[in-house]
């Protein structure tokens, strides 16, 4: 049986993120990805509905982005480090992101897992007229 | 108190040298206060130790005065020298060199006589005067000889071979004397009597024991456990003489035996006194202090001068005095705090003394009382004479207040943290002392090897878990939290705890967090719920701004507060998409690489060719990667992509079969009275009806039900969360608490019912006594045994409660609040986004394709 969506996803534009690469090392940028603190207007503010994520695609690399409900905006990497899990598909609250497969907990402030499972990349977010702004 | 010390002279702990003082000038510019301890014992210098340990090397001055010419060293395992199981010089705790390091004066084999408080200078038997701006007392006790004609010579030192049992000297004379004695005899059946005796009977010697209490072990056993413990000791070669006193030692040069004040004579040529200890208070008797049995002070260890204290053994606290170890390092730490002003305010309020020992071979562990003391009280004991095991509990209103463990100790870590925190107990009081399984026998933990798995889900090895609490992790919670232990299927946590509470031998902190229902909620499940409803609180972000610290949110806690907020307030609830899991948010069970499950509902297990074939095609229009039967009786197609999930809702045009949830599962059944020539009952109608009236309802933990139509059990009814089993004339069992995943555990039977109505309303009220009750995430299996069955009949059989009706309301405004979820979400998303990728450079399925 061959998958028809296999050829829906688009050719990858950042080094790492190749097909087929293992989704551990896909969100994290090869050290020859874009330039560092390239800004991406990545959706509307009421793209992401308040206290959950949404992944998104800024500059060829996949980023889980997240409203709190006290108002803060956050950005990390789309695939847990431990094995690959959606990280927008997680839960929030104003200190940490869990992974919704294996429920280990990452800091906002510095990406670091609390359960000992390396750490995420963090990306400034903000928003700008209605935008969420990402800085990959 | 040593007796003739003929062997013992070499310094244990000193330097080889021999030099075992360093006389100091004291400096007068030293601008330090004089910290002046008098023992140096168990109490003594783990007191210097807690001084050293807050800094105190910088505010004191130190000076150590010991009675011995030692170093310090663990009384304690003078027995196992004695035995010749343990060298002297592994017991040794700080050596000479030790005191030298920490700047400390050690005065060794130096006792002091005196203390002028007014002065405040102590005088010692070697005529130096030492000032001093703080004392501590830690002399200590000493053997206590009881008065027997000829134990004494003229002197008033002891006759020859006699010994009390003490002081590493009095030791090393004894195991120098097994050389050449063969009979000895101890007085007193207490600890160090039976240790003494055992050690002796060891070295080949006759011993025989004179005990002058009706049973051994008097201050820490019941009679029937001391018993037991006299046969153990019996069958070791051991004689006893209970209720025995001795009233003259015979001999003149040396000792020649005892007489007893019945008459009778024991020949010996050794003799060891272990009839007790006293409290070392002559120093303070002399220099004027107040002493009672001990030397009084108050809650800061003070004596009644300001600057003299007393801790350890020597010292009566509001009217008691301790002979063990535990209390002096209580007064160790509280004393250092005060004295360094670490904790100026820091107070010692007594100590609840539990202990475990090895007496003459036999584990033995006490706390508080051994025997029922009101009317009221309640007592178990289980008794196993020829297996030399004797087990008893004593509890007053819920709480423990006493234990005594006799040749099995496997639930002394348990037991203590009951004693020590009065934490709930086991309606089975039997659970107490013995761990009850249906299946296999449970190894003890203690006897588990270190690269033994506890969790299987994460790999923590019963080491690993040590190792977390050696490095200082002090609660089960941290434990878990650093290991992962008890974080997957959650079915080792009550093992993971039981390895944390033996690892920390007691010395648990306390976690209050295992009480709360989640865990960023303050509040166990009763109050919780009663918050929530006096305030209408009817979103999980209204309850986290009224009742969590701060109004601050809490990931890991929205998923219980959701499943309580809907079972409390049903189409009432608000709802609010961010507090539900990502399985409830897309109505799908994740997957490892990011895709969903698809269960339709099959009520029953019973399906029809049109279902099948509607099922097929989606399964081949969406290319699925699996399709499987389930354990279920339903079909699962698997690897589907969240962004497909509404289309192939709408193509299935069917109801969601809630195989994601923490909620009402499926009702498994088999093919009962219509075709099986077996069967007793219509088992599969009666699954039917239960799916369509409990579908969807969300619960602490899932919940799988089966009806089976005779007792054959073909679809599993007996290891299910509520199991039914038809048993002919139109006669239902109803059986819960049963599971067949992670545990096996087969159900209790709650009731047999004459109806399937009856069925089904009792399965209701069941669901809803657990959903309001159970913990977040406690399977029925766990559930059931914790509140008992007896108390789930009385509840729900007999209304004990006057609840009934309560229950049957609550269950059917969750009924009436059932909607399909894939009917609802598939036309129109809850929230933007709903569907989704999580992962859009990722191409999914990733799983394999069949």
């Amino acid at each position: 049986m061959s998958a028809p969506h296999l050829e829906v996803a688009e050719a990858p534009t950042t080094p790492g993120t190749e097909l087929g690469s293992p989704a551990t090392g896909v969100a994290v940028p090869g050290t020859a990805g874009p330039p560092a603190g390239r800004a991406y207007a990545v959706a509307r503010l009421e793209d992401v509905p308040l206290g959950e994520g949404r992944a998104f695609v800024a500059g060829g690399v996949q980023v889980a982005v997240f409203r709190l409900r006290d108002g803060s905006v956050h950005a990390t990497q789309a695939a847990c480090p431990h094995a690959g899990g959606p990280l927008a598909d997680g839960q929030t609250d104003p200190d940490v992101l869990v992974c919704p497969l294996h429920l280990y907990g990452f800091r906002w402030s510095d990406g670091s897992s609390t359960g000992g499972v390396g750490r995420v990349r963090v990306y400034p977010v903000r928003e700008v007229d209605g935008m969420l702004v990402v800085d990959v | 108190m040593g007796g003739p010390g003929v062997v013992g002279s070499r310094v244990l702990g000193g330097r080889p040298e021999g030099l075992t003082t360093i006389a100091m000038d004291d400096d007068d510019l030293d601008p330090r206060a004089r910290l002046v301890v008098v023992g140096n014992g168990m109490a003594g210098a783990r007191f210097v130790e807690e001084v050293l340990e807050r800094g105190g090397g910088e505010q004191f001055r130190i000076t150590v005065f010991g009675d011995e010419p030692h170093g310090n060293y663990n009384r304690i395992m003078l027995s196992p020298v004695l035995a010749g199981e343990t060298h002297e010089d592994d017991i040794v705790l700080n050596d000479h060199d030790w005191y030298t390091d920490n700047g400390i004066v050690l005065r060794a084999g130096v006792r002091v006589e005196r203390i002028d408080t007014a002065a405040k200078v102590v005088y010692a038997s070697d005529g130096t005067s030492t000032a001093y701006d703080h004392l501590v007392l830690a002399t200590g006790s000493y053997s206590f000889i009881p008065p027997m004609t000829g134990v004494r010579r003229d002197d008033g030192s002891l006759l020859p071979g006699v010994y009390g049992f003490r002081t590493i000297d009095e030791t090393r004379d004894m195991l120098a004397a097994t050389t050449r004695c063969t009979r000895a005899v101890v007085m007193g059946g207490g600890l160090l009597g039976l240790e003494a005796a055992r050690a002796l009977q060891g070295h080949g010697m006759q011993v025989e024991l004179v005990h002058a209490m009706p049973h051994l072990m008097n201050a820490q056993l019941d009679a029937e456990a001391g018993a037991i413990l006299k046969k153990s000791v019996e069958s070791l070669g051991i004689t006893v003489h209970l209720d025995s006193l001795a009233s003259e030692v015979l001999g003149s040069e040396h000792v020649e035996g005892v007489l007893l004040k019945d008459g009778r004579r024991l020949d010996c040529d050794l003799l060891v006194v272990a009839a007790g200890v006293r409290p070392h208070t002559d120093v303070a008797v002399r220099s004027g202090l107040e002493v009672e049995r001990g030397i009084v002070v108050d809650d800061q260890l003070r004596t009644e001068d300001p600057d003299v204290y007393a801790i350890g053994e020597c010292a009566q606290h509001r009217g008691s005095v301790y002979g063990l170890v535990a209390p002096a390092w209580e007064h160790a730490k509280v004393l250092a705090d005060v004295l360094t002003g670490t904790d100026p305010t820091a107070e010692y309020h007594g100590s609840r003394t539990a202990t475990k020992l090895k007496v003459a071979g036999v584990d033995v562990a006490t706390m508080g009382v051994n025997t029922p003391q009101r009317d009221d009280d309640e007592f178990l004991v289980i008794s196993e004479p020829k297996r030399g095991v004797h087990m008893s509990v004593v509890i007053r209103g819920d709480v423990l207040i006493g234990a005594t463990l006799l040749g099995d100790t496997r639930k002394v870590a348990y037991l203590t943290q009951a004693f020590d925190r009065g934490t709930p107990l086991p309606e089975e009081r039997i659970r107490l002392l013995v761990d009850l399984t249906d299946g296999k026998e449970e190894v003890g933990v203690a006897d588990m090897p270190a690269d033994s798995q506890v969790c299987n889900c994460n790999g923590v090895t019963k080491g690993a878990i040590c190792g977390a609490v050696a490095d200082g992790c002090g609660s089960v919670g941290a434990v878990m939290d650093r290991t992962r232990a008890g974080k997957g299927c959650g079915s080792c946590k009550s093992l993971v705890k039981q390895v944390v509470e033996w690892a920390a031998d007691g010395d648990l902190a306390e976690d209050p967090a295992v009480s709360y229902y989640v865990p960023g909620i303050p509040l166990a499940k009763p109050a919780l719920m009663a918050a929530i409803r006096e305030q209408g609180l009817r979103s999980v972000s209204a309850v986290f701004a009224a009742l969590a610290p701060d109004g601050k949110e809490d990931a890991k806690s929205k998923m219980g507060l959701t499943s309580l907020l809907k079972m409390i307030w049903g189409t009432e609830y608000v709802r609010e998409k961010d507090a539900e899991f990502v399985n409830d948010r897309v109505h799908g069970n994740i997957q490892r690489d990011g895709t969903f499950s698809v269960v339709p509902q099959m009520k029953g297990g019973v399906t029809t060719p049109a279902q099948l074939r509607r099922i097929a095609e989606v399964a081949e229009k969406y290319e699925v990667p699996m399709v499987k039967v389930t354990g279920g009786q339903r079909i699962d197609l698997l690897g589907v992509r969240k962004e497909d999930l509404p289309a192939m809702w709408d193509d299935l045009g069917m109801p969601s079969g809630y195989a994601y949830g923490k909620s009402f599962r499926t009702v498994k059944t088999c093919v009962g009275s219509d075709f099986c020539r077996f069967g007793l009952g219509d088992s599969t109608q009666l699954g039917i009806d239960l799916e369509t009236r409990f579908q969807g309802i969300e619960s602490p933990a899932k919940m799988k039900l089966a009806v089976v139509g005779c007792p054959r059990n073909c679809a599993e009814a007996y290891v299910k969360d509520v199991g039914v089993v038809a048993i002919g004339n139109g006669k239902w069992e109803v059986y819960v608490g049963g599971a067949a995943g992670a545990s096996v555990r087969k159900g209790d039977l709650l009731a047999t019912v004459d109806s399937p109505e009856e069925v089904l309303t009792l399965t209701g009220r069941f669901l809803q006594y657990y959903r309001e009750n159970a913990n977040w995430l406690e399977r029925t299996y766990d559930f059931v045994p914790r509140v008992g069955l007896a108390h789930i009949q009385a509840v729900l059989l007999e209304d004990s409660e006057g609840i009934v009706a309560d229950l049957d309301a609550g269950i059917q405004r969750s009924i009436d609040a059932y909607t399909d979820p894939w009917g609802q979400d598939g036309k129109e998303p809850a929230s933007p986004g709903q569907f989704a990728s999580s992962l859009p450079l990722i191409p999914l399925p990733k799983v394999p394709v069949r």
